[in-house]
């Protein structure tokens, strides 16, 4: 029987597969895909400093180190199901079943919609789905694009269209309804945006440092903010325009925009169509946890992480034997937490199977996830750490027995 | 019509690569060999990938890595495959699927 097996071959996949088979385990990693690499193919941005964090490139080096090590990677094998059963770990896939001691879910984020008349005609698509179609299989989306949802996602995907030469005609908000919340919020996307301006374009950043200052120069901010919007590599940003509608009968023809109070309420008799062939809905990610759920693993909802995640350690390990987690799973992250918590989860499965790690390595490996964090380019949640205390505080309660775990 | 983006700023000249052909609903297209099928359609300009089982409306891709089940096609005689996901390959046959039959709702419309 195998030591491992790892599902999901993105940045925390195969970081973990590489640790692993460094110690000497026997390991099996299998993901959907048709490439090595997850969300981290589609990544494409310029650091401080200059360097380009090219998504492909770093997915390439992860691969070859796997690749060097002769590590099994099976792609395009879907797991739909898996069980824990006489101390061993099953996992069925779309192929057949495979069976290993331990088991680590490295299975990343998903994006969440937002709820806008016309999203299933062809044409709309995630921001996420726009970003791999342009970066990964170079293939344009389409030639003029609106995008749905302001976030930081959305605006680093915005800048990878306008370096591809698509043409974004606008990033809106979406309509407020029951759905969307405070995304539809002029006020509430200002503060989540300001808080993030060191990843968002520079005309806020300039625009950011002055409005922080105090409540009244925020309010101020969003009520006298340009009602076309701020451009940022020439992509009008409409804090205080709203997509009410898409357009079209066989596939987008465009979008009707309308202006919206500071709270989000549409004035009647602004609306104005915008053509475009493509729009993307940007409603942000959450963790891809179903796997999770099935072993019974506990869950906590925590806001600052992205919705639900199971119970884990910062040592990645899980309340159930033999199960462990790593990446966005476990909260949503840059893809350079991802590769710490990947690394990080191989040392602790290395050392639960009788292999000689040091505590102070794991303990090196687990601080090394908390600096990779605080020096993160990308952060998507700007408290991210008290969501990570406030799993710490969950986990303790377990681990004295305050809570039993249902199984 | 979109069209393949053959310069990129920072990704480099786009690598060149076998070319093969398939058909999508009885036409025939090409496609780079291992792309996914629903990169080399809609390079070839095609969004639509299946009409709904029940309403009939079109559908394309929607999350395109996998998860959302929109673009379920028939590759090769085998239903439900994501298109997002299957590398194209030489001489296959893909369909987009169309309404199924209700044959119970559709006897409700005409004598309920
Ligand atoms: C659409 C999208 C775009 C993103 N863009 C950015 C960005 O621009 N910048 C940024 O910093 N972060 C981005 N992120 C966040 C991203 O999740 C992290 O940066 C990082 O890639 C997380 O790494 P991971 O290894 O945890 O998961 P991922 O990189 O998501 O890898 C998970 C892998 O698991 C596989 N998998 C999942 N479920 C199964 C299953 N049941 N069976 C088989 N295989 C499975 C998937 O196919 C995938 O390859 C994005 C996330 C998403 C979803
Ligand atoms: S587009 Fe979502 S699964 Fe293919």
């Amino acid at each position: 029987m195998r030591d491992l097996i790892i599902i999901g071959s993105g940045p925390a996949g195969l970081t973990a597969a590489i640790t692993a088979a460094e110690h000497g385990l026997d390991i099996l990693v299998i993901d959907e895909y048709l490439k090595p690499g997850g969300r981290l193919l589609g990544q494409l941005y310029e650091e401080p400093g200059g360097n380009w964090w090219n998504g492909i490139e770093e997915s390439r080096k992860l691969s070859e180190r796997a690749g060097a090590l002769g590590l099994d990677i099976r792609l395009g094998v879907s797991v739909h199901n898996i069980e824990q059963e006489n101390g061993s770990w099953l996992v069925y896939t779309d192929r057949e079943t495979f069976e290993a001691k331990s088991l680590l879910l490295a299975t990343g984020a998903a994006e969440a919609p937002v709820a806008i008349p016309g999203w299933t005609l062809p044409g709309v698509m995630s921001v996420g789905a726009a970003q791999v179609m342009t970066n990964v299989h170079r293939v344009k989306p389409g030639q003029k694009g609106v995008i749905i949802g302001v976030n930081v996602l959305s605006s680093a995907i915005a800048m990878e269209l306008h370096i591809a030469g698509i043409e974004v005609a606008a990033i809106a908000l979406p309509k407020n309804n029951r759905v969307n919340g405070s995304a539809a919020i002029p006020t509430e996307v200002m503060n989540a945006l300001l808080h993030v301006s060191h990843m968002a374009p520079s005309a806020f950043v300039k625009m950011g440092s002055k409005l922080m200052k105090n409540e009244f120069m925020k309010k101020m901010g969003i009520t006298f903010y340009p009602k076309n919007g701020v451009r940022m590599w020439d992509i009008p940003v409409m804090l205080r325009k709203a997509v009410i509608r898409i357009e079209g009968t066989d596939q987008v023809e465009g979008v009707t925009l309308a202006t919206v109070t500071a709270d989000g309420k549409v004035i009647s008799g602004t609306e104005e169509v915008i053509g475009c062939d493509f729009v993307c809905i940007a409603g942000g990610l959450y963790p891809l946890a179903e796997l999770a759920a099935l072993t019974g693993c506990p869950f906590y909802h925590i806001d600052e992480l992205g919705g639900s995640v199971p119970l884990h350690s910062e040592d990645m390990r899980t309340p159930l034997d033999g199960l462990y987690v790593a990446g966005n799973i476990t909260g949503i992250e840059g893809a350079k937490v991802a590769m710490s918590q990947g690394k990080t989860a191989a040392l602790s499965i290395a050392k639960d199977l009788g292999k000689d790690i040091a505590e102070a390595s794991l303990s090196e490996a687990i601080r090394q996830i908390s600096s990779t964090r605080s020096d993160a380019h990308i952060q998507f949640h700007q408290d991210v750490e008290v969501g990570r205390r406030k799993l710490q505080e969950y986990w303790e309660q377990h681990a004295t027995g305050k809570r039993n775990i249902l199984v | 019509m979109t069209e393949r983006i053959l310069d990129h700023p920072v990704l480099g000249a786009l690598e060149p690569d076998q070319t093969v052909t398939f058909t999508f609903n009885g036409m025939t297209y090409e496609g780079r060999d291992g792309e996914p099928i629903a990169a080399a359609l809609l390079a070839a300009g095609v969004r639509t990938l299946r009409h709904h089982e029940e309403s009939g409306t079109p559908r394309g891709i929607y999350c395109n890595i996998g998860h959302c089940f929109e673009c379920r096609v028939e590759v090769d005689g085998q239903q439900g495959v994501r298109a997002c996901l299957t590398p194209v390959r030489e001489g296959m046959v893909i369909n987009g699927g169309g309404p199924l039959p209700a044959p119970v709702r559709d006897w409700r419309k005409n004598h309920a």
